[in-house]
């Protein structure tokens, strides 16, 4: 099984939606990090613009970007997660269920909430009638989508695939989680947030589409591995999972020549990182990229861009590279793994190659 | 223990491989179980009535068709004392009979669940929102854990002891139907040997007032394929039925409901709310479905149709089906007037109602029906019919966002 990335697009709090990963890290004072929106004039009509809310353009403009650089206008099937949907719209609802006693509400909220809206809204537009799923599973939402595309793409029941993962943060959603405990309570400064002994991460958000296909289109970067787990006994047995599934890959560990981490920040669930990396991953180069755009269930979809980017370009981007990691120059990038979890329950291993 | 990871056993894909329901699970307004359930189509007892599960300005106004059961109930019956959302405990209930029924208590297959929901835990988290809405330092964080759609999953696998594989679809009201696609996708594909899939959603302030500001509540009740149909009726359910490979069902010669022989997915992609006035989606999703089956139109001997009881949904679910079976349109109901609609649990409650047709070779009956559509003249089935012969049949889930899907099971 495997599909290759005929273009990428993210929404973060970087500046990734034109491609690169400029050097300078933004926006990484405080604990929590938002995208930086683009002009959205461009990519959604002002009609339909207005009524939307700030998720639902999010994922819009990142899904008609996606698409016109892949230059495929009718996608086989549109496949979009998330985590906690439209979080906004969710509010706005519930706000008014409250302020008007259950009386005069207006529907526009509620039928915004629906977890699907993103990926109904694209079809819409597009006026495409294929397959249309929306998966919300935590930390595995963006994984569940990636593992049905890749089905449809081998069992050539889909040639050209769009699928994206779509989280919003809010002040209620970042209030909240922040008395769960978490996000850290200090400011963290991005430099040394992989380095500190404290519990919490800092809160994120993220919009990243891609294009996925059967046929390459030259230099295209290929998903060529995919295995998720659920909450695991320990870290022998995360090992041992990355062992299984780079063996089932006809690799071993010194084949890897990059390794994207999804460290969050928080001392505690980063144990199973820093246990592969003094174990099995020892000596391998890495980037981490959770200081780029936080913590969110859909991450991973970011951390596939910025692999994605990486195998194109041939060049690792300096503000992925966390302090303590050397990147030697010369490297000949063809193989990259990300391993990523979400609160140590749902962990994602995916194997990138040019 | 073995690890299991997501690298197919089977190198070479078969997609031919078939998919049989060796399992049902349910609860509904009509019943805590299967056989409550069948007991209450047999005898066309609806379970709509008064809301009772919180307080509403609604109450009294806005029929519903609840659970008979309060979570402390649900909660002994399961042995569980920790806070779980309605939904996770509906979704234990169901899953559990299903897998029950299935004859499966240790688990030496791949096992995973896919599951659904719309609402995921919101019934606990409106309780925790309207106490920090007034300060935001209060309200119990422990009903508001279970807000996401996964949470609900989680707790059913962790309580079923299912590790290999969990995910959670939410694709409004044909959610359900969309799971057991996915599961099935993955028992073809050779991930898992056998799946949990279905869905389940509680009924909540957020939906209840969701759809009344829609306007297409039916405050006499629904009346589904009726002239005179008002709108829908909410409900709330679990459903789950259990799906395995040919291969694990001939080695454990184990008891087949029926096989899963088609199911399609599309998007009606022609407003965010309403069905197209043509049917468009639900023609195509039905269309696929058959085409994957194999099977031609007379083959199908019942629908059992989405039929919320909305205007626009009926006569657009009608027309569809005029348009895909012309003048032989089979015999078809909608048993929501009896369930109410229960959203991202109906695809598998009705799943599990389909299967149950073809085991007791029955039809459900159509309840609060009297007068055809005048634009279709179609007359759904009004009374239980028993001995009837029933080999295939197709289920249909349309949802908000064009979503739209449908699925056949056929005798064995």
């Amino acid at each position: 099984m495997e599909v290759f990335i005929k273009s990428a697009t993210a929404i973060s709090p970087q500046q990734t939606f034109s491609g690169h990963l400029p050097d300078a890290v933004t926006g990484v004072s405080g604990n929590r990090l938002s995208c930086i929106e683009p002009d959205y004039k461009e990519y959604i009509e002002a009609g339909i613009r207005r009524r939307m809310s700030r998720i639902i353009k999010m994922g819009v403009a990142a899904a008609v970007k996606c698409l016109q650089e892949s230059g495929i206008s009718q996608p086989d099937a549109i496949i979009t997660a998330t985590g906690l949907g439209c979080l906004a719209d969710t509010e706005v609802f519930m706000n008014s269920i409250l302020e008007n006693n259950e009386s005069l509400t207006s529907p526009t909220a509620f039928i915004q909430s629906t977890f699907n809206t993103i990926g109904a809204q694209i079809a819409l537009m597009l006026k495409n009638h294929n397959y249309n799923f929306t998966y919300v599973h935590r930390g595995l939402s963006f994984e569940s989508a990636l593992l049905d595309a890749m089905m449809q793409i081998s069992n050539n029941e889909a040639s050209n695939i769009l699928i994206g993962g779509i989280d919003e943060l809010t002040d209620n959603s970042y209030a909240i989680m922040q008395r769960m405990g978490f996000w850290k309570s200090k400011l963290a400064d991005h430099k040394n947030l992989y380095a500190s002994n404290t519990r919490g991460s800092i809160a994120g958000e993220g919009s990243t589409f891609f294009v996925l296909s059967k046929q390459s289109s030259g230099n295209d970067p290929r998903i060529t591995g995919l295995s998720t787990f659920y909450k695991p006994s320990g870290n022998e047995e995360v090992e041992s999972r990355i062992s299984n599934f780079l063996i089932s890959k006809g690799l071993k560990p010194s084949d890897i020549d990059l390794v994207i981490l999804g460290k969050s920040g928080d001392y505690k669930l980063d144990a199973p990182y820093r246990f592969v990396q003094n174990n099995m991953l020892k000596e391998l180069s890495y980037v981490c990229f959770k200081h780029l755009c936080g913590e969110y269930h859909t991450s991973s979809a970011f951390a596939i861009w910025l692999g994605s980017a990486i195998l194109k370009n041939q060049e690792v981007p300096v503000a992925a590279v966390p302090q303590n990691s050397n990147i030697p120059v010369n490297l000949a990038l063809k193989r990259i793994l990300i391993y990523n979890h979400y609160r140590n329950i749902n962990h994602t291993l995916i194997l990138l190659e040019k | 223990m073995a690890y299991i990871f997501l690298v197919p056993q089977i190198i070479e894909l078969s997609m031919s491989v078939k998919i049989y329901v060796t399992g049902l699970g349910m609860v509904s307004g009509i019943g805590l179980d299967v056989p409550q359930t069948l007991d209450a189509i047999k005898n066309s007892r609806s379970g709509i009535g008064e809301l009772t599960l919180f307080d509403s300005v609604h109450k009294g106004n806005l029929p519903v068709c609840e659970v008979k059961a309060s979570n402390q109930k649900l909660k002994e019956d399961l042995q569980i004392t920790k806070t779980t959302s309605r939904t996770a405990l509906l979704g234990i209930m169901a899953a559990k009979e299903a897998l029950v029924s299935a004859g499966i208590v240790q688990s030496p297959v791949r096992t995973g669940l896919i599951s659904s929901t719309s609402v995921g835990g919101m019934d606990m988290s409106e309780k925790f929102y309207g106490i920090y809405k007034k300060d935001s330092a209060k309200g119990k964080l422990r009903n508001m854990i279970s807000h996401d759609c996964g949470d609900s999953t989680e707790r059913i696998a962790d309580y079923l002891g299912i590790k290999d594989y969990v995910s959670t679809i939410s694709t409004a009201c044909s959610s359900a139907a969309n799971a057991i696609m996915f599961g099935a996708r993955l028992i073809k594909n050779g991930f898992l040997d056998r799946v949990v899939v279905g869905g389940t959603d509680s009924l909540t302030k957020f939906t209840l007032n969701g759809f009344n500001a829609l306007m297409i509540v039916d405050k006499g009740g629904c009346k589904p394929f009726d002239e005179n149909r008002a709108g829908l009726t909410l409900g709330e359910a679990a459903g789950y039925i259990v799906l395995e490979s040919e291969q694990i069902v001939k080695k454990n010669n184990k008891k087949i409901y029926c096989e899963l022989k088609g199911y399609g997915n599309a998007n009606d992609a022609y407003h965010q709310t309403a069905s197209s006035p043509e049917g468009n989606g639900p023609f195509m999703s039905m269309k696929l479905t058959l085409d994957m089956s194999g099977l031609a139109i007379d083959n199908i001997d019942y629908v059992n149709v989405h039929g919320t009881g909305t205007p626009n949904n009926d006569l657009s679910e009608g027309k569809a089906l005029i348009r895909l079976f012309g003048e032989k349109v089979p015999k078809f109901s909608s048993s929501k007037a009896y369930t109410g609609h229960t959203l991202g649990a109906a695809g598998g409650i009705e799943a599990v109602l389909s299967v149950m047709c073809i085991e007791h070779q029955m039809i459900i009956p159509n309840l609060n029906f009297t007068t055809p559509i005048t634009e279709l003249g179609l007359i759904p089935e009004t009374k239980f019919l028993q001995p009837v012969p029933v080999n295939n049949v197709m289920s249909n889930s349309f949802g908000f966002g064009g979503n739209v899907s449908s699925l056949i099971f056929s005798r064995v």
